[in-house]
């Protein structure tokens, strides 16, 4: 229609001067960029106007309630002499790369038993939504009853059942306040793995099943043949997301650890966050928020490049 | 209202009882007289807002409302009440102060007015309104008050004083009829009570309240500090290898799990019976005295200052809750009257005997109050503003003292040396170098 409706103004237009202005009317392009406007100025306002200024502020030596002055890199030079800052990168990339990978592999394996034919399959799929529905921080305070060094439930069992003798440490001993973190995260993130799986799962037709069937294919083949490559879209948006929300994950560890025992849980958000806003150096905190941009984008481009390198997976033919 | 003035209302430790008859009408007489003749006068329609920490006895806080009514009922000023815990209050208050807009005033801890110093309302007028009427603050209360400055940007309140809480039973069964009085018998103490299957412990995770008081203390008792007089980093010292030391050692005969223990953990454990001795407010005794099943603890538990260390004098560490009021306020006028007004004798009798020994003043005149001598478990509390140290030890209040407590750079020192995850010299060194950091 645009272009019928151009081709009448056409005419009209070449009986008046072909001014600068008139053109300029008429382009496309110059209408289309004021379109976009509201968008852009969206994008800019909420994102990259943040973005910047997180960037800005760790080049700083601003303090809450007091803007700082520029000191270059001087905030990241402190942090890569900061045993405390690697320690936090440590533990960040432990947390996301067990979880994440965790809560893929279980995450799919739920996927593909709902996928099956179950009864209440619709209420089993309700329920496996649950962890992901309850809000972090309620789930977060269940884990702190469930990790109590004195009244832990877990360890209460254990103990009834002559298994232990003493309570387990959960959050007082490094790694195992390490691996009882992971395990809470895991537990939140595995619906969200699952559900979308699962989704995708749906997507794929059961003729190719059939054929395959009817061909001899086992069932490890038809996954690994059929389900496999038709899910890695889906794997790798899923993955990418999950990725994200592990490596940035806040409230999880305040209400459990608040980063302890001894700095053994702190991710790089929340050191960020004990930094900037608790002991009142934003500079320094947005410094360690902006040094988790790189990882991000790592992560964002492995699996962007790494799962979706097949290029019919894009719309064209496969070499 | 002229023949009982105020200064005949605190004469003589009667000042609850005869503040305590002053309800209703007689009440809102006196508000409304007070009202007239407080130097300040609330802006027209002025409405306050005021962020408080959440509180640990319910009565101090129903006393805390009260106090705020009434002055509604006088002034007319509209208040707004909201409460978050011990670790929220700060982040609050930084972000308000940040950007200029939130609650008129914060009711924190410690030395947050001296995070944002230009932020906070100048109150030297209030102070010195308050410290001539009622028998002048501690000395602590004033460092806290106005730093290094001139003026005050923050009205002390009050103190919470967290004192050791023990079993009086399982400490006679361990040898110690009274609770010990310096280092080296504590030491001796925790092993007799581990020993006996009665153990104890303090917190070593990121607990504001409890773990940062009693890694100060023991820092300081052993003449370690984190800065000299003038801000200058000296944590690097034997004095502090020796308070490692001995943390260690206490740490060996803890409960299991205090390296994860927040504020409210130590709470939970003693009421249930699982520890015999902690550091804590008077909160548990107030909370095993108001439930029925707990009234065993509450007979069985008393109070105790700190014990001395090899310095030879108290190195006690309280929490401090200063009330600032912000620049961006719109009413200033009412958010002054406010802060005179809660500590008016009037008010505050009533407020101290309501929180059952949790909160302790900082005027002098105060002491008087009958909360302090009508149960002797509560005494000990009574001295704890005049005992304690301020934040930052020998240095300054200001905001690098506050910035050092608030990142838990002495309390991962003694976390890290009492885990074992760092030798003495390791930690030591680790905080040296935030420490510097915080302090350049």
């Amino acid at each position: 229609m645009a272009e019928i409706a151009y081709a009448r103004v056409g005419p009209k237009q070449a009986l008046g001067a072909p001014t600068a202005w008139n053109r300029l009317k008429a382009n496309h392009n110059w209408l289309g960029a004021w379109f976009m406007l509201p968008a852009a100025a969206f994008l800019i306002l909420f994102l990259a106007y943040p973005l910047g200024l997180g960037v800005w502020l760790s080049l700083t030596d601003t303090k809450i309630g007091r803007s700082g002055v520029f000191i270059g890199t001087e905030n990241y030079e402190w942090l890569w002499d900061d045993s405390v800052f690697w320690l936090s990168v440590f533990n960040t990339l432990l947390y996301t790369i067990v979880a994440s990978a965790i809560k893929f592999a279980v995450g799919l394996y739920l996927a593909l038993l709902l996928n099956e034919n179950l009864p209440f399959k619709a209420i089993l799929r309700a329920l496996v939504l649950i962890p992901f529905i309850v809000p972090t921080v309620l789930s977060a305070i269940a884990f702190w009853w469930i990790y109590d060094s004195q009244f832990s439930i877990v360890s209460w069992t254990l103990r009834h059942l002559g298994l232990i003798a003493a309570n387990i440490d959960f959050l007082g001993d490094t790694w195992n306040a390490r691996w009882s973190v992971i395990f809470a995260n895991i537990w939140r993130g595995v619906p969200f793995v699952a559900i979308t799986l699962l989704a995708g799962l749906q997507t794929v037709s059961p003729s190719l099943y059939e054929a395959a069937t009817i061909d001899g294919a086992s069932a490890w083949q038809r996954f690994r043949y059929i389900t496999y490559p038709l899910l890695t879209p889906i794997i790798a948006v899923v993955m990418t997301f999950s990725v994200l929300f592990t490596f940035t994950d806040f409230q999880l560890i305040w209400v459990l650890t608040r980063g302890g025992p001894v700095n053994a849980t702190h991710l790089m958000a929340t050191l960020s966050y004990q930094r900037a806003i608790i002991a009142g150096q934003l500079g320094e905190g947005a410094a360690i928020s902006t040094a988790m941009i790189p990882f991000l984008l790592a992560a964002i481009l492995i699996s962007w490049f790494g799962l979706q390198r097949r290029k019919w997976q894009q719309g064209e033919s496969n070499d | 209202m002229s023949y009982f003035t105020r200064r005949t209302l605190i004469k003589g430790g009667t000042a609850a009882a005869v503040a305590g008859a002053l309800t209703g009408p007689a009440l809102l007489d006196w508000a409304k007289a007070w009202a007239q003749s407080a130097p300040w006068k609330p802006e027209k329609d002025a409405q306050l807002s005021i962020l408080r920490w959440k509180y640990f006895v319910q009565s101090e806080d129903d006393a805390f409302v009260a106090i705020m009514d009434s002055f509604t009922k006088a002034t007319g000023v509209k208040i707004t009440i909201a409460r978050e815990s011990f670790e929220d209050v700060q982040p609050k208050a930084s972000v308000a102060a940040n950007t200029g807009a939130g609650p008129d005033l914060f009711w924190g801890l410690y030395s947050l007015p001296h995070l944002f110093p230009q932020k906070c309302l100048d109150v030297t007028d209030v102070a010195d309104y308050l410290g001539k009427k009622y028998g002048g603050w501690v000395p602590t209360a004033v460092t806290y008050g106005k730093g290094t400055g001139n003026k005050w940007i923050a009205i002390p309140i009050c103190y919470n004083g967290n004192l050791l809480n023990y079993r009086l039973e399982a400490s006679k069964k361990a040898g110690f009829s009274k609770f010990p009085t310096t280092t080296d018998e504590f030491l001796a103490y925790a092993k007799a009570m581990k020993a006996q299957g009665t153990p104890g412990g303090m917190a070593l995770g990121h607990a504001s309240g409890d773990g940062n008081t009693w890694v100060h203390w023991c820092l300081w008792a052993f003449g370690g500090n984190v800065v000299d007089k003038d801000d200058k980093v000296i944590i690097s010292s034997p004095e502090t290898e020796k308070a490692l030391n001995f943390a260690k050692a206490m740490y060996e005969n803890y409960v299991p799990g205090t390296a994860s223990w927040n504020d409210a953990f130590n709470n939970k454990a003693f009421l249930g019976g699982e520890i015999h001795w902690t550091n804590n407010g008077i909160s548990i005794y107030v909370a095993a005295q108001n439930d029925p099943t707990k009234k065993q603890i509450a007979e069985d538990m008393d109070h105790a200052l700190w014990p001395v260390g090899p310095i030879g004098k108290p190195t006690e560490f309280q929490v401090l809750f200063p009330l600032m009021a912000m620049t961006y306020t719109k009413y200033p006028q009412a958010s002054k009257a406010l802060m005179a007004y809660m500590l008016e004798a009037d008010q505050f009798n009533k407020w101290l005997t309501a929180s059952k020994g949790y909160l302790t003043q900082c005027l002098n005149a105060y002491e008087a109050n009958p909360v302090w001598t009508a149960d002797p478990k509560a005494t000990p509390f009574r001295d704890v503003a005049k005992r304690t140290l301020t934040v930052g030890g020998l240095g300054s209040v200001g905001e690098k003292a506050a910035s050092a407590i608030a990142d838990f750079v002495v309390l991962d020192m003694f976390a890290a040396a009492c885990t074992g995850r760092e030798d003495a010299k390791g930690a030591i060194k680790i905080a040296d170098r935030q420490l510097r950091r915080i302090y350049r």
